[in-house]
């Protein structure tokens, strides 16, 4: 941890994009590669494949030096490394032997970018850095140098039992697991059996220390073979575990056909990190879905064992699980309800390493478990002896001493008390006070202080209080029952106190955390847009954490800083922020990348998708947050994440919808106005062309011709006007010019228009005198009157009247156009303004149907009203109703 | 009317940059016994205006080198031959600008021919009235403006002092469109403090003149509303 800070120190001096770089590309590449070739014994070609795929490195234009091989003297390895630089050994002298080793140190300062390190399992001769091989490749490793090693499946520890059982010989060379679980590439070394024992025989393989071995029998054909398979499904596994845990690790969404689902239950024994690797194995051999659970039950656990159950948590996670703390009294019924929520099918446990009372009375959790776990499989795990409990630290000791001497402080206290008020009181009564002790001592104190304070109330209250005083001695054996009552009282009162105290704790710590989830999905839940998604966020982070935020929203293929962060930004922290965006996984403090940065930063993403980028500066100091907290703040950042996820396919959908609108809307202009303005244009075309070419014309045709050409001429002029007029209203353009004028004068100036087409009706018009001035928009209104007039004539025949009416009603002023037309159906009274709409009928009657909406945005921005309805005896009316002006009157 | 007798001689200036619509006018005016020159732009129309000396010009706004608008003000800085705008803008903020230019009328692109002829006949009498007749005549209307005297059908018809001067103004213009800032500069003097209000006097006046002289006043013939523009006299029967 230390190293890694130094790194990032470093890091933190170096130019922003040297370090942008850096922060954009894999953090793990800042370590060196490991390639461990694999195989089931000495003798399969494990130097020989890994040499060659050195040699084929160095065509490629590798850099590549040899740090330890050892070639056993055979002809066809050393061929290969013919024209391969080899860094010096050195000599290790040891009890007068001198031992050649590989030269660490030559190696780190030469920096190849590939190194060549043969037997990984090796133990170095006494004396040099390490004990063990592994750890110098750890360091080079380290040092960003790659590696390629060679390994024994028989080195393994994991496998060491394993192997023992099979061939029964213990190896003493063993690398830890994790070496081989770490390395980034494997590579199976494998010769058939056949093949490799006619090696043996013609004594092509160097056995060294193997010799023994081969005497008593190690490589007969059974023990060959099973190390075989075990070795080849070893691999197999960790291949598949590495290619999946990358791709979770990544989020490369699926396809994960989880069929199964694994619960591993741990605890915050250290064997528990045996059961998530044990899980791990599950889980990769049923390519299963998994989670990994610490059940809270309230009871007091110590800093370090809640520090080790939140690393296996996320140990559990970085393998690919589902980590998380639930809480509850039952351990076991917690543990099936969530298997059952979540639709788990296997339960992994560990086997219980000792019984304590209450376990012989209830049974075990695990068998509890098992009890109720129906038709869900139960797997038990055996953890390893050796993995003790590690002893309380120093600290919590001394901590909890002081709670100790309070304890007796107390005592005391009740002591002098009962001394004082003895004379009054039966001995008995007293013992009273000693339970009212203990009950404030395990309230303040906890579990241990109240203990003792019950025992150290027994021995006081007998010693000053019980005849004969100030000796232990007890003269009425009655008083034995009061002592034994008084400490048995006294425990039970300590055991259930220190549990509410826990369970009120713990509880309202996870109330505080519930209302605060609640509140921030609450707000989320409102909020509208983005902007003020952020502001939530801004506000909220600063209540629940104690810490200042800073929001980054994805803007296209940028990370943008939104709103006013909390604390200063600088190139590092923005590049952090990139980082995690790019990889969409959390950094910065706390966390395992980049952790030299003054603020974590989350990811805001659901599932594949990231919108954005969280950072939090807490003003907590640890190292790093408490689990409970770091789950909380994954939940909001989630949450956040959802809301903008919310807001923006809300925001999509409008758009969709008024895209969708707008083609409707055009699809229908375009019929309308291709069918309008070509059908004048036939007409004029067909009268004037006839005209042109038709020598022979009458005179009374030629006139009809010229009739019919100038009238469609006057339509399509209207038509053009009222797309123009529609254009405006679309571009807003249209500004209500307002002033008073007469209905009169509007009245007369339209139908002056209409001077032609209504030559042949009766027109008449009816307007009450005392009719007060309209405050309107003359020009407009006198378009919405025209476009309503021309309906009335269009829409009705020729020799039919049309009267124009206007009168006060209510607080209107109400134009009427009454015509005898054909009516509008009444489905279509409502739908006529609509823009485009035509009602339904027979052809001869066209028109784009803009004029009545056209008419309806007019009226609507004089506050007025416009509708149509039946006419009683046959016709329609259309009402024009603009609203009756106060300050001025008719004069 | 002997149409061809009176415009013989007369010389009419087309100004517009479409081709068609040069033709059509020059067809149609030709016919009526008008010398017709050409102009597709601006340049053109104030060289023409030397070398043709117009009687009258048809002006389209909407032209390649200058707006109508300007080439207007150039005209009335040189010549008060009258103007009649021919344009497709149909606000009337650009009528207006147009008027108050010095355009002396404004159709609206389309327009039918005889609607074009009588707005040339009856800008191009106006230029003649000054020195000529005082009696306006039309239909049942009649205004002597010698004598301040004003019958309808034969029987005086008394009018106040403002409607007197506001129909003065529409006889002297009788038959073109005159803006309402042309006729309340006219009839209340300079002072246009309160602008709306003025205006608002003037379309009360025309609404008692209306009452007075019109034989059905919702149904005006002699006054006609140019809305959101002006007033217009009747002046051919």
């Amino acid at each position: 941890m230390l190293e890694q800070n130094h790194k990032n120190n470093d890091l933190n001096h170096s130019a922003p994009e040297v370090f942008l770089e850096v922060a954009a590309s894999e953090e793990l590449r800042k370590k060196g590669k490991l390639k461990i070739f694999f195989g089931y014994s000495a003798g399969v070609g494990k130097t020989y494949a890994m040499l060659s795929a050195i040699r084929r490195a160095k065509e490629n234009g590798i850099d590549a030096a040899i740090g330890y091989v050892e070639t056993h003297g055979r002809k066809e390895t050393e061929g290969l490394l013919d024209g391969i630089e080899i860094i010096p050994r050195k000599t290790v002298v040891y009890k007068g032997a001198s031992i050649p080793e590989m030269d660490l140190d030559a190696v780190l300062k030469r920096r190849p970018q590939i190194a060549v390190v043969d037997e990984l399992a090796h133990t170095n001769a006494p004396g040099s850095r390490h004990l063990k091989r592994f750890q110098d490749i750890e360091e080079l490793l380290a040092s960003g140098i790659d590696v390629y090693t060679t390994l024994n499946i028989q080195h393994l520890e994991g496998f060491n039992d394993v192997v023992a059982r099979i061939t029964g010989i213990v190896m003493k060379e063993t690398v830890p697991d994790r070496i081989m679980d770490e390395a980034d590439e494997i590579e199976v070394a494998d010769t058939p059996i056949g093949e490799l024992l006619q090696r043996l025989k013609d004594g092509k393989v160097y056995l060294g220390e193997q010799a023994a071995l081969a005497a008593q029998n190690f490589f007969n054909e059974g023990n060959l073979n099973a190390l075989r398979e075990i070795t080849l499904r070893h691999a197999a596994q960790l291949v598949d575990d590495q290619v999946q845990s990358y791709l979770k690790r990544r989020a490369i969404s699926g396809p994960w056909p989880a069929r199964e689902r694994l619960l591993v239950c741990i605890t915050s024994h250290p064997a528990s990190s045996e059961l998530v690797r044990a899980g791990r194995l599950l889980a990769a051999g049923f390519d299963a879905q998994w989670f990994v659970v610490y059940i809270n039950n309230s009871k007091f656990i110590s800093e370090i064992n809640r520090d080790r159950v939140m690393r296996t948590l996320q140990m559990a996670e970085q393998l690919g699980a589902t980590a998380l703390t639930l809480s509850g009294y039952h351990v076991a019924q917690e543990i099936i309800n969530y298997a059952r929520s979540n639709n788990v099918t296997k339960i992994i446990l560990g086997k219980p390493l000792k019984r304590n009372l209450s376990d012989l009375l209830k049974g075990t959790i695990v068998d509890q478990v098992v009890e109720q776990s129906g038709d869900i499989d139960v797997h038990i795990i055996t953890p390893k002896k050796n993995n003790k409990m590690q002893v309380e630290k120093p600290a919590i000791i001394k901590k909890s001493l002081s709670r100790y001497f309070n304890s007796i402080l107390l005592v005391i206290g009740i002591s002098l008390f009962g001394g004082v008020i003895q004379a009054r009181l039966a001995p008995t009564n007293l013992a009273m006070f000693y339970l009212l002790g203990v009950v404030v001592a395990a309230i303040r104190w906890g579990r241990g202080p109240s203990v003792f304070a019950a025992l150290l109330s027994v021995l006081v209250f007998d010693f000053f209080f019980v005849k004969p005083y100030f000796t232990f001695v007890v003269s009425d054996t009655q008083y034995i029952f009061t002592f034994a009552a008084l400490l048995i009282v006294g425990l039970i009162i300590s055991r259930l106190t220190v549990r509410t105290r826990d369970q009120a704790v713990d509880a309202r710590a996870r109330e505080a955390q519930a209302t605060a989830l609640y509140n921030l999905s609450r707000y989320l839940t409102a909020a509208k847009d983005i902007s003020a998604i952020v502001d939530i966020v801004y506000t909220h982070f600063v209540q629940t954490f104690h810490s200042r935020v800073a929001v980054f929203l994805k803007e296209g293929a940028s990370l943008n800083l939104q709103g006013n962060p909390g604390y200063p930004i600088t190139e590092h922290e923005k590049a952090v922020a990139t980082w995690v965006a790019q990889n969409k996984q959390a950094a910065g403090w706390g966390t395992e990348t980049l952790s030299a940065s003054v603020a974590q930063y989350v990811p805001l993403k659901t599932g594949d998708n990231i919108f954005g980028v969280l950072g939090i500066k807490f003003d907590y100091l640890g190292e790093r947050l408490p689990l409970d907290e770091r789950r909380l703040l994954e939940t909001f950042a989630t949450q956040i994440a959802l809301a903008i996820e919310r807001v923006l396919l809300v925001e999509e959908a409008r758009q969709m919808q008024l895209m969708r609108e707008k083609e409707i809307m055009q699809t229908a202009l375009f019929d309308s106005i291709s069918h309008d303005l070509k059908t004048p244009l036939v007409s004029i075309q067909g009268s004037l062309s006839d005209m042109l070419e038709n020598k022979n014309l009458e005179e009374r045709s030629k006139q009809a011709h010229l009739e019919t050409a100038y009238e469609e001429t006057v339509r399509m002029n209207r038509l053009v006007n009222n797309l123009l007029d529609t254009a405006r209203l679309e571009a807003g353009a249209f500004k209500l010019s307002l002033k008073p004028y007469e209905v009169r004068d509007l009245v007369g100036t339209v139908i002056k228009e209409f001077e032609v087409p209504l030559k042949d009706r009766k027109v008449t018009v009816k307007i009450s005198s005392d009719l007060p001035d309209v405050v309107m928009d003359f020009i407009l209104m006198a378009k919405v009157l025209a476009n309503i007039i021309d309906n009335a004539i269009k829409y009705s025949p020729f020799n039919l009247p049309i009267d124009i009416e206007s009168a006060v009603a209510d607080d209107y002023v109400e134009i009427k156009v009454l015509d005898r037309g054909l009516g509008i159906p009444k489905d279509d009274l409502e739908r006529i303004f609509d823009k485009f709409y035509r009602v339904k009928q027979p052809e001869n009657f066209e028109g784009t149907g803009l004029g009545l909406s056209i008419c309806k945005r007019i009226v609507d921005a004089h506050k007025g009203k416009i509708w149509a309805e039946d006419r009683t005896g046959g016709g329609s009316i259309f009402t024009i109703a603009l609203p009756l002006s106060k300050g001025h009157v008719h004069e | 009317m002997n149409e061809t007798g009176i415009s013989s001689g007369v010389r009419i200036l087309i100004v517009d940059d479409e081709k068609a619509i040069r033709r059509f006018l020059k067809t149609s005016l030709s016919s009526q016994g008008y010398e017709v020159a050409e102009a597709k732009n601006g340049t053109e129309a104030l060289t023409a205006l030397k070398s043709f000396r117009p009687d009258a010009v048809v002006l389209d706004l909407g032209l390649p080198d200058m707006d109508g608008v300007v080439v207007t003000k150039k005209i009335r800085e040189l010549t008060q031959t009258p103007i009649v705008i021919v344009s497709v803008r149909d606000q009337e903020t650009d009528k207006i600008n147009a008027l108050d230019a010095g355009a002396d009328d404004y159709l609206t692109k389309p327009f039918s021919a005889p609607e074009l002829f009588a707005r040339l006949r009856a800008v191009m009498r106006r230029l003649a009235r000054v020195q000529d007749d005082p009696v306006f005549n039309i239909d049942d209307l009649m205004v002597d403006l010698s004598k301040r005297l004003v019958k309808v059908k034969g029987t005086e018809i008394r009018l106040t002092p403002t409607e007197y001067d506001v129909l003065k103004v529409l006889v002297l213009n009788a038959g073109k469109v005159i803006t309402h800032q042309q006729i309340i500069k006219q009839v209340w003097s300079k002072n246009q403090k309160d602008y709306e209000g003025i205006e608002h006097l003037l379309r009360v006046t025309v609404s008692n003149l209306r009452n007075k002289l019109e034989p059905d006043p919702s149904r005006p013939t002699y006054i006609l509303t140019d809305a959101g523009v002006g007033y217009r006299l009747k002046f051919e029967a």
